[in-house]
């Protein structure tokens, strides 16, 4: 085990920085992940990564992980150009990653989750414990971290299973250390503990990249800061130079043709939210929701806007508040109870939640339905044809036919029919969780439109969106959440991106005016 | 509150108590054993009797050795159903060949042993070769190979007066006053136990079944790791099939028919978690001497044989719902935890 | 779903065809082979098994797993013993035999759905249990003497025709079965449960109960089966069914039901009993005992699987190497 402090790599060149990235483009389908991104990473700095859900930054810690291969441009580590075509490769260079969700053996010790992979062996090439166990108990007292080497992964804080990321990635002696929100999952406490500890690696010459959506932090830790908008490296600066300000201007402002959608009368309140909270995901929301209006539900991701749909839906329970809708109390013990009481889900993982692949379009359309549409029991295929095809056509399925099956259609389409499918249940409130992730622009205006002729229908809308001008143009209300709590309510007239962002970023800044469900907890 | 120590964990403590009793699962088990022995030696004073410990012993140390494989291939998030008939096969082979004098008795239980690891090969190529469920597999061959013994066996049986003279003696041998037996499972449970706490195989093993994404980012080869676990369990239901030979001397093609659900029960009862990554060669050996001593103990107290069955599967009921409860509770503790950011990933995760 | 549709009837019209063969082979070698006694006989053997391949169908369509049949078979038999030894008629106990298969089924079904446990372990437990109970109720002796009315409708055959009565119990529960998976909106969902439990969850699908219903199912038919099972043989015994689970399994997954769920039909089923019906009547003609008989039962079993993954596995290699996506990492089954 050579010291950390004293390995050969870590001793910092000057003149070359250590990981440099040269017109690095990477792209998948119709969307341009990267986009011809120049990056330095130099060694003993703590280099900030930042930008709105979707700006590339995963795509460029995967790169760096060795888990995708850029389409054109080159790495450079120390001056040197690599290739980083597996993850062990990426190990093997030096270059660790951490994810926001460990990944362990939950089944296996601390010391051992360190170090499997490079097992220290003894005589006869078996385990040496011992060293292993020595080994961690020193990274760990370097660190000053308080944890057990002996103790089982499983059942430790996410704070703690990141920390032994961090162990790991020093045990191979790492040169650059990619923290990817490392902070998204931990207390205050657990934050000021990992910061201490980045300083200290960074006070070594390791280079650490730190992808966060939180300001403050980048702040508080970080000596540079670069800016990522729609694949684009917008800026680097010194974060000394920055202000908050600063930041959020060059992450908002996307140049995006999106439906124009006119102002319009809404109705009475449909739904109606009191005081609800689920513990450890989201506290005290309130908000309401009438007939004919569309309510974005911004914040970034995991604010706790998933999460709020999916007790609304009945997927899971609330601990505490009221849901009414049309005045009438509900409680929602299973989708199912959701579905009759008048609420549809457009989910937001399309592939896993959405859709039966396998199936039809047909007998997508009809399956929140079968027990209504049939009530003789006995399928009756031209009836579900019809169907199908009814709301197929009226949002302009481009397909063979209602029989074709949906794995062959494309995700707009895709997308298209898990609309079509709810629709057939006459909802009277619909839920829209990320409508247009991953489908292309022309598809994505139409649902636009589509979305915005439903509202204009008489239904309810909560459309949850991480595309911000998406969020801005469709809704007549954005509520903005962050860390489970809603912390703006903006009228569209006055909404802007640089409001919604100040609110999704928690910063305070006058305009986003605080709400009374935020005085919980 | 008091400074913790330091290295001390961090956790509440029922997470403390119950990481206490998982990880004490062994020492837990061998109370259990001895208080259950304890309770019906008050009764049956001929518990203790060294004839009656020798059978208990040699029947629960043949179950043992086929759990050590089967919990290898546990641990890697399969199963082997098939151990029973690869048991009575190498039991038949090895007492026709003694019983025609084809080979001695040392080269015949080597060919035994032998024909258990080509086995368990075959169920290894099935399961991590050509992906078949190892669910569909071995049921697969827990017929196939019984239906070899029907064919090699053709309806007549090996009984002990065919054998050479003084062969089945090791049944009841001793060395130093411990059955033989038991030293020959005690010896291969020391080994595998070696095998699978200090040797890369063992801890790769562990890995492939407690998270086979992050064992595959770590470039573990689980086809490989899965097949040797297979390899292994034939080669051990080998050894036991050896030993069911000795032990009742007369064998037919239908030796060892259900005795899967005895080897199965010995695995989940001794704490070798069904979905994989978590568990030890030990606690399987101890969860056979427990079934063995729950067999005896009905025999002993008078009670009937036949709530022995019924008991097996009880035992593996229980004893999987809590391993599921506690895997659960556990899980759920690092959940909770989380803040807010993290809750759509551990919304995912509860799905 | 026309895709699907072409390669389930590929499979199908092997399973024709390989029937067609044996019964070819069977013709030749026997000249009674096709008599209608020797279709009696051939139909019979196997009843037991195809009515309980039917429930076992849906339940792996629907993604889960039941190994615990063969047990349920052995208790019913050795519960319907005990109560007709007790002195019950048959009028009752037929009925409470059918409730504890029911009640089986039930503990199943709870310990996968309420418990979130794995079916293959649960049911190798309840594997043990059930006959466990067997041997607990009726010990090692075996019951006879039940009613003519009762042992002529396990072998004998409706009157006038080769037809044995097991079959109308088999054909109606084929048929209704068959209906209610492929033609009611209860089948359409078990299929959506098998193909994205998920998603079908999200679209109001009440999973757990339709799993939980599936379970009881399984457990009733087991039971029945049980019964038929102690007529045709006029005996009740607690170790009887040993075994059978390899065989139904095998007539389901030969059938083309797919071991991962989502995919499968009756029809293929119902064919595949026919089809292992056959083969017996056939290594029987040239005398191959029903003991090494397992070896074919086993061999189909596993090349039922190994074939379509074989196919798949082409099939992705041919995607890779046109410069697809790469094969999955994990070679760790289901297990």
């Amino acid at each position: 085990m050579t010291d950390v402090l004293a390995g050969p790599a870590l001793a910092g060149s000057a003149a070359a920085p250590r990981l440099a990235l040269r017109g690095v483009s990477k792209r998948f389908g119709a969307t341009q992940a990267l986009d011809d991104v120049s990056l330095e990473l130099r060694a003993g700095e703590v280099h900030a990564l930042v930008g709105e859900n979707g700006a590339g930054k995963s795509t460029l810690v995967k790169i760096l992980a060795g888990v995708y291969q850029p389409d054109s441009g080159t790495v450079h580590l120390d001056g040197r150009s690599v290739e980083i075509t597996s993850p062990g490769l990426a190990r093997n260079l030096g270059i660790a990653v951490v994810h926001q969700e460990p990944r362990l053996f939950p089944d296996l010790t601390v010391a051992e989750n360190v170090f499997l992979g490079h097992t220290p062996t003894g005589r006869l090439g078996s385990v040496d414990w011992g060293a292993m166990r020595r080994a961690t108990v020193d990274r760990l007292r370097e660190l000053d971290v308080r944890l057990d080497p002996g103790a089982q992964v499983r059942g430790l804080s996410m704070a703690d299973q990141q920390l032994i990321e961090i162990v790991k990635a020093l045990t191979l002696d790492a040169r650059v250390l990619i923290l990817d929100e490392p902070t998204a999952s931990l207390s205050v406490h657990e934050v000021d503990r990992l910061f201490a500890i980045v300083r200290r690696l960074r006070d070594r010459g390791v280079a650490v990249l730190f992808v966060s959506h939180r300001l403050d932090e980048v702040f508080d830790l970080c000596d540079r800061a670069t800016v990522f908008r729609d694949g684009r490296l917008v800026a680097t600066e010194a974060t000394a130079e920055l202000t908050t300000a600063d930041l959020i201007r060059h992450m908002v402002g996307r140049a995006v043709e999106l439906f124009p959608r006119g102002e319009h009368p809404v109705g009475d309140v449909v739904l109606e939210v009191e005081d609800l909270s689920r513990a450890g995901v989201f506290d005290g929301i309130t908000f309401s929701v009438r007939a004919g209006e569309i309510v974005g539900l911004a914040g970034l991701v995991g604010a706790g806007r998933t999460e709020v749909a999916r007790v609304l839906f009945g997927i899971d329970r609330p601990d505490r508040g009221v849901i009414r809708i049309g005045g009438a109390p509900v409680e929602f013990g299973s989708p199912a109870a959701a579905m009759r009481g008048g609420i549809a889900y457009v989910p937001e993982d399309r592939h896993q939640d959405g859709l039966v692949l396998d199936f039809p379009i047909a007998a997508n359309v009809s399956l929140p339905i079968l027990s209504r549409l049939f009530r003789g029991w006995f399928l009756r295929p031209a009836t579900e044809r019809a169907l199908a095809d009814e709301y197929a056509r009226e949002l302009q399925v481009r397909m063979r036919g209602v029989d074709q099956l949906v794995a062959a259609l494309s995700g707009g389409n895709q997308q298209k029919v898990v609309l079509a499918k709810w629709l057939a249940t006459k909802p009277r409130v619909l839920i829209l969780d990320e409508p247009t992730r991953g489908i292309d622009i022309g598809a994505k205006v139409e649902v636009h439109r589509i979305v915005s002729e439903l509202a204009a229908s008489g239904l309810a809308i909560i459309l949850i969106s991480s595309d911000l001008p998406e969020v801005l143009a469709m809704s007549d209300r954005i509520l903005v959440l962050h860390e489970g709590r809603l912390t703006a309510e903006i009228a569209r007239a006055e909404a802007t991106e640089e409001r919604v962002m100040y609110a999704a970023t928690g910063q305070d800044r006058g305009g986003a005016l605080p709400l009374a469900g935020s005085a919980h907890g | 509150m008091a400074e913790p120590a330091v290295l001390e964990r961090p956790t509440g403590w029922a997470g403390r108590v119950i990481t206490l009793a998982a990880r004490q699962r062994e020492l837990t088990l061998a109370g259990l054993i001895v208080v259950l022995a304890a309770l019906v030696a008050l009764q049956a004073p001929q518990l203790l009797s060294s004839s009656n410990l020798a059978q208990v012993t040699a029947q629960a140390s043949i179950i043992g050795i086929a759990a050590v494989g089967q919990t290898l291939v546990i641990l890697t998030r399969n199963v082997d159903l098939s151990v029973e008939s690869t048991i009575g096969l190498v039991a038949f082979v090895v007492a026709e060949v003694l019983a025609q004098r084809m080979l001695e008795p040392a080269a015949a239980i080597a060919f035994g042993v032998g024909l258990g690891l080509v086995l368990g090969v075959a169920n290894g190529v099935l399961v991590a070769l050509l992906n078949v469920p190892s669910i569909v597999a071995t049921l697969g061959t827990l017929s196939i190979y019984r239906g070899i013994d029907f064919l090699l066996a053709g309806g007549k049986q090996v009984t002990l007066t065919d054998l050479p003279p003084g062969y089945t003696d090791a049944a009841r041998a001793t060395v130093v006053g411990i059955p033989l037996f038991f030293l020959v499972a005690v010896a291969i449970i020391a080994a595998f136990a070696v095998i699978l706490r200090q040797t890369t195989f063992g801890r790769q093993l562990y890995a492939v079944g407690s998270n086979p994404e992050a064992a595959a980012i770590l470039g573990i080869r689980s086809r490989l790791i899965v097949f040797v676990a297979f390899a292994l369990c034939g080669m051990l239901a080998g050894v036991a099939g050896v030993l069911w030979g000795i032990e009742f001397g007369t064998i037919n093609a239908t030796a060892a028919t259900g005795v899967v659900l005895q080897v199965v029960a010995a695995c989940v009862v001794g704490g070798v978690n069904i979905f994989g990554g978590s568990g030890t060669v030990v606690g399987a050996g101890l969860g056979a001497l427990f079934l063995g001593f729950i067999s005896n103990a009905l025999i002993l107290l008078r009670l009937s044989q036949f709530w022995l069955q019924a008991i097996y599967g009880i035992v593996i009921l229980v004893a999987v719902s809590i391993d599921a409860l506690v895997t659960r509770r556990l899980a759920r503790s690092t959940t909770v935890r989380r803040s807010f950011v993290g809750a759509a990933a551990a919304g995912r995760a509860r799905r | 779903m026309t895709a699907a549709v072409a390669r389930l009837a590929r499979w199908e019209i092997l399973l024709g065809l390989v029937l067609l063969a044996l019964l070819g082979v069977g013709q030749a070698m026997s000249a009674v082979f096709l008599t209608p006694r020797n279709v009696a006989n051939l139909t019979a053997a196997l009843i037991e098994v195809a009515i309980m391949a039917l429930p076992l169908a849906l339940i792996v369509i629907a993604g889960e797993i039941d190994l615990s049949v063969e047990s349920m078979v052995g208790l019913a038999c050795a519960l319907l013993g005990f109560l007709w030894a007790a002195g019950v008629p048959l009028e009752a106990g037929i009925p409470i035999v059918l409730v504890v298969g029911a009640l089986g089924g039930l503990l199943n079904g709870v310990l996968v759905t309420g418990f979130g446990l794995p079916s293959l372990v649960v049911t190798i437990g309840t594997l043990a249990l059930f006959r466990g109970l067997a041997l607990v109720v009726l010990g090692p002796q075996g019951v006879s003497g039940f009613p003519d009315a009762f042992t002529t409708f396990g072998f004998g055959t409706v009157p006038g025709t080769p037809i044995p009565w097991p079959a109308l119990v088999f054909l109606p529960l084929a048929v209704i079965l068959g209906v209610v998976l492929h033609a009611t909106w209860i089948g359409r969902q078990i299929y959506a449960v098998g193909k994205n439990a998920s998603a079908a969850r999200f679209s109001g699908v009440r999973v757990l109960r339709l799993k939980l219903a599936l379970f009881v199912l399984s457990g009733t038919i087991a039971a029945l089966a049980g019964v038929i099972l102690t007529a045709r043989f006029a005996s009740a015994r607690a170790d009887v069914g040993q075994g059978m689970t390899l065989t139904v399994v095998t007539v389901v997954l030969l059938g083309g039901v797919n071991i991962f769920g989502g995919r499968g039909t009756i029809p293929g089923v119902v064919l595949a009993a026919l089809t292992l019906a056959v083969l017996g009547n056939v290594l029987r003609l040239g005398n191959v005992s029903a003991e090494i008989q397992s070896i074919a039962i086993g061999a189909l079993l596993v090349v039922s699987v190994v074939i379509p993954n074989l196919a798949h596995q082409v099939q992705a290699l041919y995607r890779r190497v046109r410069g697809g996506r790469h094969l999955p990492a994990g070679a760790v089954g289901t297990g």
